[in-house]
């Protein structure tokens, strides 16, 4: 059974081929079931495998298909790599995946690219469980490129729109500053380890590494590089919120459950790396800390449903950075799964809402939807719910997690936590003013016929939902990758700090009612100074990193292409050609095209050779 | 003999400068089969009699017809003498002929190296032809098949 | 029999040759082209002839045959070119056939 794990990539791949190959020929029934039923095919044969590798008790299982390349000593090859934190990803990846993709079957019905839709994301889902089943850097870098390949076109999906190209440009661009940063590190570890298979790196790492030296420091801040990229965590954010130009669908698969959380799946995988430079990794928190915040104050500020969305996503994306810079990798791991379940919940949520809406996302064009939407309004209600993680929700358990093992870290583990609370405080705020705004209140103008769609948008909601409530009691397990690694196995919480972390949150939803629901405060007399209203707008451009983006590398790079744009090395080829085309006018003179002339060339010639037979 | 080498070789001398400079093509054509005819009397005083035949037979007989078939077909004549006038320039034999003296005293250079009296003995057909049909037999074969391909060739190039 | 200079038969050959290559050079009618070189061939041939006389063999004389099945070959085809530019130009002009300048 378990030898058969190389199909799960295998499906979705000849699904994409499949579609790609009839190029939209195909009727749209057909197209859905192989689009979703690849997907599916792939989750039924990771539950069967899930069953099986568990049962077998095994801390590992590889199976080795063939050789990818042969360079001297490097062979990498389609092998995979089985363990418990492998696993959960790759039953997150089908399962979420195949959910949204038969949501993704009714959303897009209407839509003219209805195979090309499906076979980018079949080509996604290969890519992805590449990407946490390869047992290899390598392979692990052919998905980390493939799914963002897909994250690309899925953006620019609606390429009509010049603006959802520019956010697919931004996105494939931004990602790729992480991507190089990754690559030399893989360079770097292949250089000293001469191998890029990861348990062996990690093995001879240990051994010929002492922890807080400079190159595991150096080859973690790389891998970091990458990991920050692809989850959109600080510097290299900006892209997340502009890649939401994509459907919706998308927005849920690739930039919330999936793909964006392929940097926690890295340094989960390569913890040991990190573990020898505690520097790094504490910086790890820091960026999570920093993100989860920025993005926290960004999201109260947006109107936009799916942006706000897409801010949360980076927020909870580092809790769980906080959660692997404090060493609490199954925490994180944890976290990245209910993620998955309730974020993916909140975006086909958001997307049947927006369908049922004609396609606005202007969150105060909206409002009293809960009577017209009573699924979308449930999705919302136990996803935010478990976002904020309310007591017991699945999000609770494992922010709680994160949390916990903050606090326990010496040092500088208190404010990591506070800063975490606090940021949960904020969750909650937003979480709950996008609730009350769109669904209580009143309407604001736009009409709505009710829900858009039917079973195959409502079932994979109502699913999620359910895993959204108890996926919290879920043991995932990886006790066995993190083994030697995990800081803390038990909680010790005293009963005042898990009081604060169930209470700050419900503080927050509290001030959101009060604002938003109740309207006993108003917004208008908090932004009537002007300090209030400069910082509006400084958090609502996501702390103005865009600007500042722009002005460091986007102008002085368009200066540099417009005073270069004949550029200047290709002046000197330019040169080669004008000798070239002069000589060549010379030359060409000489083909008159008179018979007459070639003979007397010919004869000419021939007189030459004897007088030099003659001379020499 | 040897007189009627050198009267032989003059003849063909002036009548193949007389072809070239010729306006009258048939007049041209009748000058070269005269040159030709001479070429076989010095081939005949070489001592090939065989060749001899066969260069008046083919050559001044067989090829020559061809061109005067050809030429009549084009219809070149009185009316196309005015128009190789015009293009027979004496400029445009200064060239040429440079190119040619300097060819040929480079020919003379290299042969009058050799100095050599020969006593023309005489090869008769039957030398050749048992050359022809013994050793040789491939290069008749190949000159056959050459012959043939010029044949298929020259119809299909000359059908409308 | 006499004897015959060996070199005066060679230098009859180069100047058939030469006045050959100045036909070939000068004429613009493209029928005079071939007929030059015809004259020029005939002269090769010449050279065999008079080489075979040297040493008194035969294989001269086999090797003018070839030479004349090859001109008798370059003939047919070369006339057969003319006819063909002939219907198509109107003239034996060679220079029209200038297609090729570059």
């Amino acid at each position: 059974m378990l030898d058969l794990i190389w199909l799960l990539p295998t499906f979705p791949l000849l699904g994409f081929l499949s579609l790609v190959l009839t190029s939209g020929r195909l009727p749209k029934p057909i197209v859905a079931a192989i689009g979703a039923g690849s997907v599916g095919l792939s989750f039924a044969l990771a539950a069967m495998i899930a069953m099986t590798f568990l049962g077998s008790g095994e801390d590992y299982y590889i199976v080795e298909t063939f050789t990818w390349m042969s360079v001297g000593s490097f062979t990498p090859g389609f092998s995979f790599y089985l363990d418990g934190l492998s696993l959960v990803m790759m039953l997150v990846i089908t399962g979420v995946g195949f959910l949204i993709h038969v949501y993704a079957t009714g959303y897009m019905d209407e839509d003219p690219g209805y195979s090309r839709f499906f076979s980018y994301m079949n080509l996604f889902v290969a890519a992805m469980l590449m990407l946490v089943l390869g047992d290899n850097l390598v392979l692990l870098y052919l998905g980390w490129e493939g799914v963002g390949l897909c994250s690309y076109l899925l953006i620019g999906f609606w390429y009509t729109k010049p603006e959802n190209g520019y956010a697919a440009r931004k996105a494939f661009v931004v990602t790729r500053v992480g991507d190089t940063s990754m690559a030399i590190g893989l360079f770097l570890l292949f250089a000293h380890f001469g191998t890029l298979n990861i348990q062996d790196l990690m093995h001879a790492a240990e051994i010929e590494w002492a922890t807080g030296t400079n190159l595991p420091a150096i080859a973690a801040l790389l891998l970091l590089g990458g990991a920050v990229g692809k989850s959109a965590q600080l510097p290299l954010q900006t892209w997340l919120p502009d890649a939401m130009a994509g459907p919706t669908p998308i927005s849920a698969l690739i930039h919330a459950a999936t793909m964006v959380t392929a940097g926690v799946y890295l340094i989960a995988r390569t913890h040991v790396l990190f573990e020898l430079a505690p520097d790094v990794q504490i910086l790890v928190a820091w960026i999570g800390l920093i993100t989860l915040l920025m993005a926290g104050f960004t999201a109260m500020t947006q109107t936009d449903i799916k942006r706000i969305l897409a801010f949360s996503t980076v927020s909870q994306i580092g809790y769980m950075f906080l959660g692997l810079g404090v060493g609490a990798w199954s925490a994180s791991i944890f976290h990245l799964m209910t993620h998955a379940f309730f974020k993916a919940l909140l975006f086909l949520g958001s997307g049947s809402v927006i369908l049922a809406m004609h396609h606005e996302q202007d969150i105060f064009k909206m409002g009293a939807l809960r009577k017209v939407l009573p699924i979308s309004f449930a999705s919302f209600m136990i996803g935010s719910l478990a976002l904020t993680a309310f007591p017991f929700t699945s999000g609770f358990f494992s922010k709680d997690e994160i949390l916990l093992a903050a606090i326990e870290l010496e040092g500088v583990g208190f404010w990591l936590w506070l800063g975490g609370v606090v940021g949960a405080f904020f969750t909650g705020i937003y979480t709950f003013r996008l609730m009350f705004v769109v669904f209580f209140g009143e309407n604001r103008g736009h009409h709505c016929e009710g829900e858009y769609g039917g079973w195959n948008m409502s079932v994979p909601l109502m699913i999620l939902m359910v895993l959204s409530l108890v996926g919290g009691f879920i043991h995932i397990p990886v006790e066995a990758v993190f083994s030697h690694g995990e800081a803390h196995e038990e909680h010790h919480a005293s009963l005042l700090i898990e009081g604060i972390m169930i209470a700050v949150p419900l503080i927050g939803i509290g001030i959101a009612y009060l604002f938003y629901g109740s309207k006993t405060l108003s917004v208008e007399n908090l932004m009537a100074s002007s300090l209030a209203k400069n910082l509006h707008k400084f958090w609502n451009s996501g702390w103005g990193m865009d600007w500042l983006y722009d002005r460091l590398f986007v102008f002085p790079f368009m200066w540099l292409a417009r005073i270069n744009a004949k550029d200047i090395v290709d002046q000197f080829y330019g040169l080669v050609v004008e000798i070239n085309r002069a000589a060549h006018q010379m030359i060409v003179r000489s083909q008159t095209g008179y018979l007459r002339w070639y003979a007397l060339s010919v004869a000419t010639g021939l007189v030459l050779i004897i007088t030099l037979g003659v001379l020499l | 003999m040897t007189t009627l080498f050198y009267l032989a070789g003059a003849i063909a001398v002036i009548s193949t400068f007389a072809v070239i400079v010729q306006t009258n093509i048939v007049h041209a054509l009748l000058y070269l089969i005269l040159s030709l005819l001479s070429v076989a009397v010095v081939f005949y005083v070489l001592g090939a009699p065989f060749a001899a035949v066969l260069e008046a037979i083919v050559y001044a007989g067989a090829i020559m017809v061809l061109f005067l078939f050809v030429i009549m077909m084009l219809n070149l004549g009185q009316h196309t003498r005015e128009q190789e006038r015009g293009w027979l320039a004496a400029r445009v034999f200064v060239a040429p002929a440079i190119m040619a003296a300097i060819l040929l005293g480079q020919l003379l250079n290299v042969i009058g190296q050799l100095s050599h009296d020969v006593e023309v003995t005489r090869v008769g057909v039957f030398e050749v032809s048992a050359l022809l049909f013994g050793p040789y037999v491939l290069a008749v074969e190949l000159a056959s098949i050459l012959l043939l391909a010029g044949l298929v060739a020259a119809y299909h190039l000359a059908k409308k | 029999m006499e004897t015959i200079p060996i070199e005066h038969g060679l230098i009859l050959a180069g100047i058939l040759f030469a006045l050959g290559l100045i036909g070939v050079l000068t004429r613009r009618n493209i029928v005079f082209v071939l007929m030059s070189l015809e004259i020029m061939l005939n002269a090769s041939g010449l050279a065999f002839i008079v080489a075979a006389a040297r040493w008194g063999h035969a294989e001269g004389q086999v090797m003018f045959l070839i030479i004349l099945t090859l001109a008798a070959a370059e003939v047919a085809v070369g006339l057969g070119l003319i006819i063909q530019m002939f219907r198509k130009y109107q003239t034996v002009d060679i220079n029209v056939l200038s297609e090729m300048k570059g």
